[in-house]
């Protein structure tokens, strides 16, 4: 008993008071400045996931992994600004000049403001985004704060978070997952794979037609994404205040 | 062969019937198989180990599609069988159970074209749960076969998370798949990439410097996840103070590998050649300075757990798992070492001539040991990471150049990562392509372990079961 009560003394008050205003550790690579005078090409052939396009950096292939930054620090620098979501697939990608996320539609006229319940599905990923989404529930992030729960029944969800690229062997039960879900029910995408199929992008392996049918309400980019950025872009996606 | 990594040029091509022979002759001097596969190019290849020493050898495909299954001799390479089978459609003969380990079989046309083992018994029940699980975890199905509660045959169903790894490695320049190598399994980022790192330094003939980083690294991913374990079988039996507890402090070691490399997995960290990011003389202070205090909360957490009288009344005793089926099996990492067997790549293979360690065991085989060990070795890791930045260079070099793959080599890496025992392996043509490339997880044989011990042992009593060994699905679905 006394030993317990020594443990949890010692543990203190280790939640971030406000998950949406903590400043992150300056290593962290965020919100990357990309400058005018970058070579998007060249960093496209440097990119080990070809995530540059001739209109900006496009964050749902992005894996952070830091290769064109050093390389060409004087052409892409990544802030630690770990509000990366977005709403739309097209708002992910950055332009040369850009300093922060547009801001992000709100769902539901206010209906989820305090309250929120996901059902999530794992499909083909590396289990680092699924450990990610399970850390925002934990004591330092707590995403349960703001009344959002992840939930064991599809009934009892108002969103599906998708984490990896949907391994064809998975297609199906995410359906049926999906198809449980009472309307109206929401789409979220968590991690460059479930936004774009990440690393394995090219593999035969991988059966997205889901995505063809089913437009996502919500991109949360990373490899995996930080449960700061899960955080941040559900709160904002439920109209919080 | 002892070194680790190490290669071969032109192994010889053996007939069939020779190679057998060898084989037996191995496991009959106590070597058991780190891998056994097909390749494309119609060849079989096995990598033996004993504490130490390890032996290669090549052969073509047998004769007629089928052989006498090395299973009957030594279980160790059911699993080698039944992917073989499934990838090549050579049939060992005799082989215990040949079930598809990640796609289907021949003749068959999808992976869930797949009929259970059932039972027409009406005393027996069946439960099927997943792929998709109550919480936030990996897709796996598992079919319980069940006389009133208790579990008489636990049939686990894999293959959900399946993406084609091997092939994509194959796509394109393999020195810049380090993002790849970090993907195989995200919780063991390092083992992993190390692995990989280590492999095609191997392939380009040099040897980076940054082995103090690098076991920095690895030691630090090893005590994140025993916490991680520990947060979560706290949870499963209910002690709430436990699962935040360990969570917490999760958090903290994590946090460090990203004040490093700007990522709690350690993603990035490791490259080809060395490391992309070193540790600096103010960061060591850091680290040195927030490990300590780790050391003691997680004393001071696990003591107090492990005389919960609550705790120790589910832990104990529960899902044993024998010896005899930890070696036989082949069994690696916490799943072997908890049932007393003393196996450890850091202490069989090491990776530079001075290092010696010794590996922690407990003899119970038990959850109760399974815990117990992964807090033992937390602790063990957190010392060896101190006792690196006692004595490292700070400062590693920036990345050599790796030059070009050496022509015609084969070329194997082996790490103890969290869970145990990684292998690697890979093969370069006449101008220095990757030909193919192989990945042993060591889940791929440690989840016989869960079947094994859930029988006889109350359904109730799967989910601590399950998060004891806690094996990767990714890392065994490739």
């Amino acid at each position: 008993m006394f030993d317990l009560i020594k443990a949890r003394a010692r543990h203190g008050y280790q939640a971030i008071p406000d998950p949406l205003t903590v400043s992150i550790h300056e290593k962290f690579p965020g919100r990357p400045d990309l400058s005018d005078k970058a070579d998007l090409s060249e960093l496209n052939i440097l990119c080990p996931n070809s995530a540059f396009t001739d209109r900006g950096l496009d964050l749902g292939k992005c894996l952070f992994c830091g290769l064109c930054e050093r390389e060409h620090p004087d052409w892409i620098q990544f802030n630690p600004d770990f509000k990366l979501a977005a709403d739309s697939r097209e708002k992910l990608i950055i332009a040369p000049g850009q300093t922060r996320m547009p801001e992000i539609a709100a769902i539901g006229n206010g209906v989820f403001k305090r309250s929120f319940a996901m059902r999530n599905v794992s499909a083909g990923g590396c289990n680092a985004c699924e450990l990610e989404l399970g850390a925002s529930t934990n004591v330092n992030f707590d995403i349960l704060r703001y009344g959002v729960e992840i939930v064991a029944s599809p009934r009892h969800a108002d969103a599906l978070i998708l984490t990896g690229p949907i391994s064809k062997h998975m297609a199906e039960a995410l359906c049926d997952t999906w198809q449980a879900i009472p309307k109206p029910k929401f789409l979220i995408l968590c991690g460059a794979c479930a936004i774009s199929g990440g690393i394995f992008a090219a593999s035969s392996e991988l059966d997205r037609g889901f995505l063809k049918h089913w437009q996502a309400c919500l991109y949360i980019p990373g490899c995996p994404a930080h449960p700061l950025s899960i955080v941040h872009g559900i709160h904002q996606l439920m109209g919080a205040k | 062969m002892t070194r680790n990594p190490f290669s071969v040029q032109n192994p010889d091509q053996l007939e069939f019937l020779e190679f057998s022979e060898r084989l037996s002759r191995l496991i009959a001097a106590g070597y058991s198989p780190l891998h056994y596969f097909g390749t494309p190019q119609g060849l079989l290849y096995s990598i033996m180990g004993k504490s130490g020493s390890l032996e290669l050898l090549c052969s073509v495909f047998p004769t007629g599609g089928s052989y006498p299954a090395f299973s009957q001799k030594i279980l160790a390479f059911t699993m080698f069988e039944r992917l073989l089978y499934e990838e090549y459609g050579i049939k060992p003969e005799g082989h215990p159970w040949l079930k598809a380990v990640r796609k289907h079989l021949p003749g068959q046309d999808q992976h869930s074209d797949y009929e259970f083992l059932a039972s027409e018994s009406p005393a027996l029940h069946e439960v099927g749960v997943g792929p998709v699980h109550a919480g936030v975890i990996e897709p796996g199905h598992f079919r319980f076969i069940c006389k009133g509660e208790i579990v008489e045959h636990l049939e686990i169903q894999l293959g959900y998370q399946h993406r084609g790894v091997e092939e994509l490695m194959l796509k394109g320049d393999i020195t810049r798949k380090c993002s790849l190598a970090e993907s195989i399994a995200g919780d063991t980022a390092i083992g992993h990439n190390l692995a990989y790192c280590l492999l095609i330094e191997e392939l380009c003939g040099i040897k980076a410097s940054a082995t103090g980083t690098r076991n920095i690294a690895l030691e630090l991913e090893r005590v994140a996840m025993h916490l991680a374990d520990l947060s979560a079988l706290a949870a499963d039996v209910a002690y709430i103070m436990g699962q935040n507890l360990f969570a917490a402090l999760r958090t903290t070691v994590i946090n460090s590998s990203l004040a490093i490399c700007g990522s709690r997995f350690g993603k990035r960290w490791l490259c080809p050649g060395g490391v992309n990011y070193s540790i600096s003389t103010a960061q060591a202070e850091v680290l040195r300075k927030t490990l300590q205090g780790v050391e003691t909360q997680i004393i001071d957490c696990a003591e107090a757990m492990f005389a919960n009288s609550s705790v120790l009344s589910r832990f104990d005793d529960t899902g044993k798992l024998k010896f005899e089926d930890a070696v036989s099996l082949g069994l690696t990492g916490i799943t072997a070492k908890a049932s007393g067997v003393m196996a450890d790549a850091r202490m069989d293979y090491p990776l530079d001539d001075e290092s010696i360690f010794i590996p922690l065991t407990e003899n119970a085989g038990d959850v109760y040991a399974r815990a117990h060990l992964r807090y033992k070795e937390a602790l063990q890791s957190l010392k060896l990471v101190l006792s690196e930045l006692d004595k490292r260079d700070l400062d590693d070099p920036l990345p050599q150049e790796l030059g070009k793959p050496r022509p015609d080599t084969i070329a194997c890496s082996i790490v103890e990562g969290w869970r145990g025992c990684i292998v690697h392996m890979a093969k370069t043509d006449a101008i220095g392509k990757v030909e193919w490339y192989k990945i042993v997880d060591p889940s791929l044989m440690n989840w016989q372990a869960l079947a094994l011990v859930m029988r006889g042992t109350g359904i109730s009593d799967f989910p601590i079961c399950n998060k004891s060994f806690d094996l990767s699905y990714c890392g065994s679905d490739l």
